[in-house]
């Protein structure tokens, strides 16, 4: 399967800093088609299409406008999560810098459909670069007359993985310490200040004017089942040629390998440091919500890598994010990340798999949020193919250090 | 003001002045009603927030794994040479701070690091040197 390039199709052939040539390759007949119908039509049109969101937990996109729109309030906030701080994600980064008019038109039908005339883009800290184009490109949208109707403001982040998760988003944007929330309510029903929320990625939204302008049979045609339209793959590591590939869902993962250029693969992660990983012998994978693939991040480790050194490096990354709010994420992203730690140093002592494991049952299990349910998950799943390096480096250190008690 | 105006508050302060400081942060408690603890945890909540005085330049390479394997950390080691300083300090001149920080989402261009707002992909000794000369 080749490339697919729907949501790039712009990128690098439109210029982003002139709304004119975004017209001109068909911009913004999305939305004159949308306001032309009912709000109920195009959430209509959307859930028919399948869409489900980008940035990672893959919710259906149309029934979260649904309840928004269901839900009672007389203001509601639609929000576009642009805090794309995934590791190995840099999709949303691309779409902002070279085609950031496809996801204002698609906020403006969506905040059309909910019904709202108040929206937020929350950008990162880390992509402050990319403020300067989006404001211009939102200045231009407005004296075009595109966004009558949505009034969006663009919060900045100031550097917290966490606020990308969707209620620790809220708290931020209310000027508070982004922790996650409890759930329920949901966003949809009590979001932003207490009100019905939408927060969708920007990629999910970049998707929004193709679907309304092509229809949602078109959309629906393209995928599998459970999985419709393309994804922005984020391809990075050890491959010849990093970078972003849009292809169909339910391409696999060797597809997308080809493209970037690969060989003597140790194992993949896909999906972000939270990713499910992938050894060699599974390249068939198929990506899609069915099976496996999180944000579109592609990490690619060679046969040269330390499982041990990645585990522990991505463990140590999620404990210094954990938000810290609750306990099975903070203490046990902490002790996880001394066992891992030992474990690389060659001080590791027997029972350590064992306390990895059921350190991982109990944080899958009580976490309040999406980070400390799935942070075991490269935890797991290395133990699962690459057992025998947790093994051998514990024997390792257990008999360095016999030895040198007899030394000593 | 108003509460959610807080965030805002503390960025702008740390733009102007180079750190948040134990009196702003009172201040700010003060104008919103605010005890100062809910203040100080928003603060330091963020890594992009600082406590203490920064440099006029602050450099953030990426330790994240992309990176990482990517020679990122000796990248870091360069820097601390040609600086003389760890992560998390600050140069005797105050011209640069050096920090190491989570995926600044330039993975395909690893090992990147930020100085101030700009990106700095492809890091190879030479190129870290030639971007340090370039910064008053």
């Amino acid at each position: 399967m080749v490339e697919n390039r729907i949501l790039l199709k712009n990128c690098g052939e439109i210029d982003p800093g002139d709304i004119s040539s975004y017209e001109g390759a068909g911009g913004f007949k999305a939305l004159g088609k949308a306001r032309g119908m009912s709000p109920e039509a195009v959430i209509e049109e959307i859930k028919a299409s399948g869409l489900r969101g980008r940035g990672g937990a893959g919710f259906p996109c149309g029934a979260k406008w649904e309840l928004a729109r269901r839900s009672a309030g007389d203001r509601k906030y639609l929000i576009c999560n642009a805090d794309e701080g995934e590791v190995g994600t840099f999709k949303d980064r691309y779409l902002l810098q070279y085609d950031p008019f496809s996801l204002l038109e698609g906020m403006a039908i969506a905040g059309y459909a909910i019904g709202t005339r108040d929206a937020y883009i929350y950008l990162r800290a880390e992509y402050h670069y990319l403020l300067a184009g989006l404001m211009k490109a939102i200045s231009q949208c407005r004296d075009k007359g595109y966004l009558d109707d949505l009034d969006i403001k663009v919060q900045e982040g100031a550097g917290a993985y966490i606020c990308g998760e969707e209620s620790a988003l809220m708290n931020s944007i209310e000027g508070k310490r982004g922790e996650s929330r409890f759930r329920p309510p949901f966003p949809p029903e009590k979001g932003l200040f207490q009100m019905p929320t939408i927060i969708n990625n920007v990629e999910t939204l970049a998707n929004v004017p193709h679907i309304i302008q092509n229809g949602a049979a078109w959309f629906s045609g393209l995928g599998t089942e459970k999985s419709k339209g393309t994804k922005l793959f984020c391809v990075s590591g050890d491959v010849s040629r990093p970078g972003l590939y849009e292809l169909t869902l339910g391409c696999s993962l060797k597809e997308v390998l080809d493209l970037a250029g690969v060989k003597n693969i140790g194992w993949v992660q896909v999906g972000g440091s939270t990713g499910r990983v992938i050894p060699p012998n599974e390249l068939e994978t198929v990506l899609s919500y069915e099976t496996v693939l999180g944000s579109g991040a592609v990490i690619v480790f060679d046969e040269s890598r330390d499982v041990l050194d990645f585990v522990y490096r991505t463990v140590e990354f999620l404990n210094e994010e954990s938000c810290g709010k609750c306990t099975p994420c903070r203490e046990g992203t902490e002790v996880m990340k001394e066992i891992l730690g030992r474990l690389v140093a060659g001080d590791g002592m027997e029972g350590d798999v064992d306390a990895l494991e059921a350190l991982s049952e109990a944080m899958m299990q009580t976490s309040l949020c999406g980070l400390g349910q799935t942070a075991p998950i490269p935890v797991l799943d290395t133990l699962k193919y690459f057992r025998d390096d947790y093994e051998n480096r514990i024997r390792q250190s257990v008999l360095l250090r016999g030895l040198k008690t007899v030394n000593a | 003001m108003e509460r959610h105006q807080l965030l805002g508050v503390i960025k702008a302060e740390q733009e102007k002045r180079g750190y948040v400081s134990e009196e702003a942060i009172a201040g700010m408690a003060q104008t919103l009603q605010l005890s100062v603890g809910d203040v100080y945890g928003v603060a330091t909540f963020y890594s992009f927030v600082s406590t203490r005085p920064l440099g006029r330049h602050v450099i953030r390479i990426c330790k994240s794994v992309p990176c990482h394997f990517q020679n990122g950390e000796t990248m870091s080691g360069v820097i601390e040479r040609e600086l003389g300083i760890g992560p998390g300090e600050t140069t005797a001149d105050g011209r640069f701070t050096f920090d190491q920080i989570s995926c600044i989402g330039a993975c395909d261009q690893a090992p990147a690091m930020l100085v101030d707002d700009e990106v700095y992909g492809g890091l190879t000794p030479e190129k870290i040197r030639e971007i340090l000369q370039s910064f008053d």
